[in-house]
């Protein structure tokens, strides 16, 4: 029946269009063209009003300007040094979820760990605002404590904002850590301290080994969302914060320089995607496998 | 060390300590938001001076607006809610449409696509914004040069929200639901078809009932990020600024502990929609 064999194949290509259709979409008129529109934009100048050529001029404001490079290379050591940091902290928790803790309470644990992180980070950031200004409960209670005579001011230092990325970051680096980590046998363990290996080393040869799949993803996940984060340092870093993203937004809505935004959001994208690029080349693993895993 | 081997008391108690403080480190903030909302003071500071609910339902007379008489606070609410609902929506059932077009479908270019599927995930947020902010109104100007059509939509407001933060928690619907559709046994669908059922029957009643948990679980992460997310939006908004918006702005001006209030209120509001999807019997996903 010939027939009915192409009209088969003709619902099944209908279908499948069907099925492209939405994604075709939105990765074409969300991502790709507004991408390329970006681009373009960046290596215009305008010359008078409404008249335009293409020019590297935005690029190059960035490297003869100060103050843009400054805070480039400034927010991009903050978010390794917070990305550094929140696998520091993240580690020893995740370790006791995943070896020490047992059955319900590593579970329990897990559970009470990701509870903030349903809290949206505007409600977390006021908590520290609350916690750390001069007027604050932190402050307060250091004069309480007779530690310091009168209230210091807690806000607006880069260790304030290096305290809020990473108590933002903790949950995309304990969960991944936590699933590379619960995958690593015990017995392997046991017999390195049967062999008299000691903490350090069985550290070093064994577990980093084995979870680097998972420090990895932790570590790319965390850098990219602290260098793209806006809320917690222009929050609690205040006019210091000198944030990178909050460069982007002077430019594109309150200067309306949208030429100049687009190229210093192009430089910010390029930064994030070398290091998402170097993580993986590094650890030697697939883009693909990282996302799941975070 | 791991609980099968001798561990020194020394260690014992360190890891006890450090766990304590981490859990303190981690519930300091939020505790702090909730406590001062009820505190009887026009800000949210130390000293504690008393009990109040002025800042849920204080009005006028009383000289503080709490949560409950606060127009612009109750109507970013649901300004947030209406974005949240669209972008769940569109969310979950492109989300769907994908996650069969890549476990299912065969056709070129399959594995670039699945690969570009993933961008959105490692693009900063502030970006999305502004791309799709210059894009939306490069297409606005031109609709209004060439056919002088007034493009509002594409111009800052609510439905360029929703597109913004729509490009990227779609991907993680996508994920959410092709990596339940990935375990999905076959034979069930063979047999249903062998028996002489049609394939919308197949999906109706086999294959969307099996995705269900997936569906609900990427629908509620979906809400959840729509209603927190703040970098893509702000970049995108226009003159009815959603929750998280309206909350930055008083933030940076010191505000009353009506924030405090509404702090509390989406605390309370996540809390119950963690432990719905618990009670199913999932882990809270990641972001």
């Amino acid at each position: 029946m010939p027939d009915a064999a192409v009209s088969a194949a003709t619902t099944r290509r209908l279908l499948l269009a069907l099925l492209l259709a939405p994604a075709l979409l939105w990765l074409l008129l969300l991502i790709i063209l507004p991408h390329l529109d970006l681009a373009l934009l960046s290596f215009r100048e305008r010359v008078a009003p409404r008249q335009y050529v293409t020019s590297l001029a935005q690029y190059r404001t960035f490297f003869s300007e100060p103050l843009y490079w400054h805070v480039f290379v400034r927010t991009a050591l903050l978010a390794a040094l917070a990305t550094a940091l929140t696998l520091l902290v993240a580690f020893p928790i995740a370790w006791t979820i995943a070896k020490l803790a047992r059955g319900r309470m590593s579970a329990l644990l897990l559970l009470v760990c990701l509870i903030p992180f349903w809290v949206s980070e505007t409600v977390r950031t006021l908590g520290w605002m609350i916690l750390l200004r001069e007027s604050g409960v932190l402050p307060a209670l250091l004069v309480h404590l007779r530690l310091t005579a009168q209230p210091v001011e807690l806000l607006y230092h880069d260790a304030t904002i290096l305290v809020g990325l990473v108590y933002t970051s903790l949950l995309f680096m304990v969960v991944p850590l936590v699933g590379s980590l619960e995958s690593l046998d015990n017995s392997l363990i046991e017999a390195a301290y049967d062999l008299g290996a000691k903490g350090w080393s069985i550290l070093r040869e064994i577990v980093i080994p084995h979870a680097a799949p998972g420090i990895t993803a932790g570590c790319i996940v965390v850098f990219m969302l602290t260098l793209g984060n806006y809320l917690t340092p222009t929050l609690l870093g205040g006019k210091n914060s000198l944030w990178f993203t909050e460069q982007i937004y002077t430019q594109f809505i309150t200067r309306f320089n949208w030429e100049q935004g687009a190229a210093l959001g192009f430089l910010l994208l390029a930064l994030s995607t070398v290091m998402v690029w170097l993580g993986l080349k590094v650890s030697g693993q697939r883009f693909a496998d990282v996302m799941r895993r975070a | 060390m791991i609980a099968t081997l001798p561990r020194p008391a020394w260690l014992r108690a360190a890891t006890t300590l450090y766990v304590a403080a981490f859990l303190i480190f981690l519930f300091l903030p939020l505790v702090t938001v909730a406590v001062f909302a009820f505190n009887n003071a026009p800000y949210p500071a130390p000293p504690w001076r008393g009990f109040t609910l002025d800042w849920f339902l204080g009005n006028e007379t009383s000289g503080r607006v709490g949560l409950f008489r606060d127009a612009e606070l109750l109507g970013s609410i649901w300004t947030s809610t209406i974005v949240a609902v669209w972008v769940t929506a569109l969310s979950v059932v492109v989300g769907t449409a994908n996650a069969f077009l890549m476990e299912r479908a065969q056709f070129p270019g399959k594995s670039a696509l699945s690969l570009l599927m993933l961008t959105p995930l490692v693009i900063p947020g502030v970006i999305l914004g502004i791309s799709i902010l210059a894009f939306a109104s490069r297409v606005a100007d031109l609709c209004g040069d060439l056919f002088g059509i007034e493009a509002d939509f594409l111009r800052p407001g609510l439905p360029l929200v929703v597109a913004g933060q729509f490009s990227y928690i779609v991907a993680i619907s996508t994920l959410t639901i092709s990596a339940r559709l990935k375990r999905f046994d076959h034979t069930l669908e063979d047999a249903a078809l062998n028996l002489g059922a049609s394939h919308a029957a197949v999906l109706r009643t086999i294959t969307l009932p099996y995705l269900r948990p997936a569906l609900i679980g990427s629908a509620a992460i979906a809400f959840l990020m729509s209603f927190e997310n703040f970098n893509t939006t702000l970049m995108l908004v226009g003159s009815d600024p959603p929750l998280t918006i309206m909350m930055y702005g008083r933030m940076r001006e010191g505000a009353t502990p009506v924030l405090n209030a509404v702090s509390l209120f989406l605390m309370v509001a996540s809390a119950l929609i963690a432990l719905v999807l618990i009670r199913r019997g999932r882990r809270p996903e990641s972001g």
